[in-house]
């Protein structure tokens, strides 16, 4: 029977052999999926931040930032066998949960999200075949390592799958 | 000592300021009651300071449904502070001022959405003028902005806020409740580090 993975926030990992991963709640940060369809291997990472270059710290968690957590996640889906040329990637999340506040550091941080996102995905090239991001709504995210298939679930307007 | 992170904080501060959220949530519960025109009880306000997944459990859940408000704190103070209510609780306001119902399963109208922005505007407001004036500071709270959500999702704003400070988020917890109902709602502080270093030393904390 297959195992349901759960994925924290700043988290990520990989799931294989018809195990889903999930992660639950996704406000401004953003879920990123990746999927080798023929390995039928999976990754998932819940990113919180656009960079890790704001942050001087040098111990700062690598798994927190869109632009180095998803080069870990790859990298673990390599290292499991998957092979990059047929990895594709699908993203949700990156909402605006309030109006903005008066508060400059907070506004678009959902859109900045996705746009580090976007852009890492670029640089490791990485296409994306889906998307579902911004609004003003939160998002629980499954990806079926069975068939790399997004399902994305709301509190009020129902679950839709990718 | 300067405060660098909410882990610092000594077992007296701590103290203090569960006395803040006392005094705060008294004030609070005063106005609350008083529009509703009924009994408000609550509980001794719990300090934690969490993680941010720890703090999601706390609160029932990643998924749970909550009406969130969230407020910004500027003046001599600057931070958040965010009302969530539980679905009950809501239902429990909106009922008792103008007659609806809630239950989670559908979106609310302009009307109910301006209620409980004033009843949290009203609460916020109580709250952080008894924290003024115990403190003797000025603080400034923005308008009610409101997410009806997850609470994972809703609580991801002031998570990613502090991210750059701290992995720990500060609660200042405190529970009302309309016992017959079992009505719950939380109103979590949640000061930049540099203010509660001002909150400490305007009540001699500071070291």
């Amino acid at each position: 029977m297959s195992k349901t993975i759960v994925i924290g926030i700043s988290d990520l990992n990989i799931a294989t052999n018809g195990d889903v991963l999930v992660t639950y709640a996704l406000g401004s940060c953003v879920g990123i999926c990746l999927y080798d369809p023929v390995s039928k291997i999976a990754g998932l990472s819940h990113i919180m931040l656009p960079t890790i270059k704001d942050f001087k710290d040098p111990n700062a968690q690598k798994e927190k930032y869109a632009d180095t957590a998803i080069e870990i996640l790859l990298n673990k889906m390599l290292a499991a066998g998957a092979l990059r040329i047929r990895i594709r990637a699908k993203i949700a999340g990156g909402a605006q949960m309030f109006a903005p506040v008066n508060n400059t550091s907070l506004a678009g941080i959902g859109e900045r999200n996705i746009i580090a996102v976007k852009n890492e995905l670029a640089r490791l090239k990485i296409p994306i075949t889906a998307e579902d991001t911004g609004k003003n709504y939160g998002r629980t995210l499954f990806l079926d390592s069975n068939d790399g298939s997004m399902k994305i679930k709301s509190v009020n307007k129902g679950e839709w799958v990718y | 000592m300067a405060l660098k992170d909410y882990g610092d904080l000594n077992e007296m501060q701590l103290d203090a300021l569960r006395e803040i959220g006392n005094i705060g949530s008294g004030n609070a519960a005063t106005a609350l009651s008083s529009m509703l025109e009924r009994s408000v009880q609550i509980a001794v306000p719990k300090i934690r300071v969490l993680d941010y997944n720890d703090v999601v459990q706390a609160l029932g859940g990643p998924e749970k449904l909550l009406v969130g408000l969230l407020f910004s704190l500027s003046g001599d103070i600057t931070g958040m502070i965010m009302f969530l209510l539980h679905k009950e609780f809501a239902h429990m306001v909106l009922s008792s001022l103008v007659g609806s119902e809630f239950d989670g399963s559908s979106e609310l109208d302009d009307m109910d959405q301006s209620t409980l922005q004033e009843v949290g505007n009203i609460m916020a407001a109580s709250y952080i003028n008894a924290m003024a004036a115990m403190t003797d500071m000025t603080i400034d709270i923005s308008v009610p902005n409101m997410s009806v959500d997850m609470a994972g999702a809703i609580l991801s704003v002031p998570a990613i806020y502090y991210a750059n400070i701290s992995d720990k988020i500060i609660l200042i917890e405190d529970e009302f409740d309309h016992d017959r109902e079992g009505a719950t709602s939380h109103i979590l502080l949640i000061p930049e580090v540099d203010g509660l270093y001002k909150i400490m030393e305007s009540l001699g904390l500071g070291s």
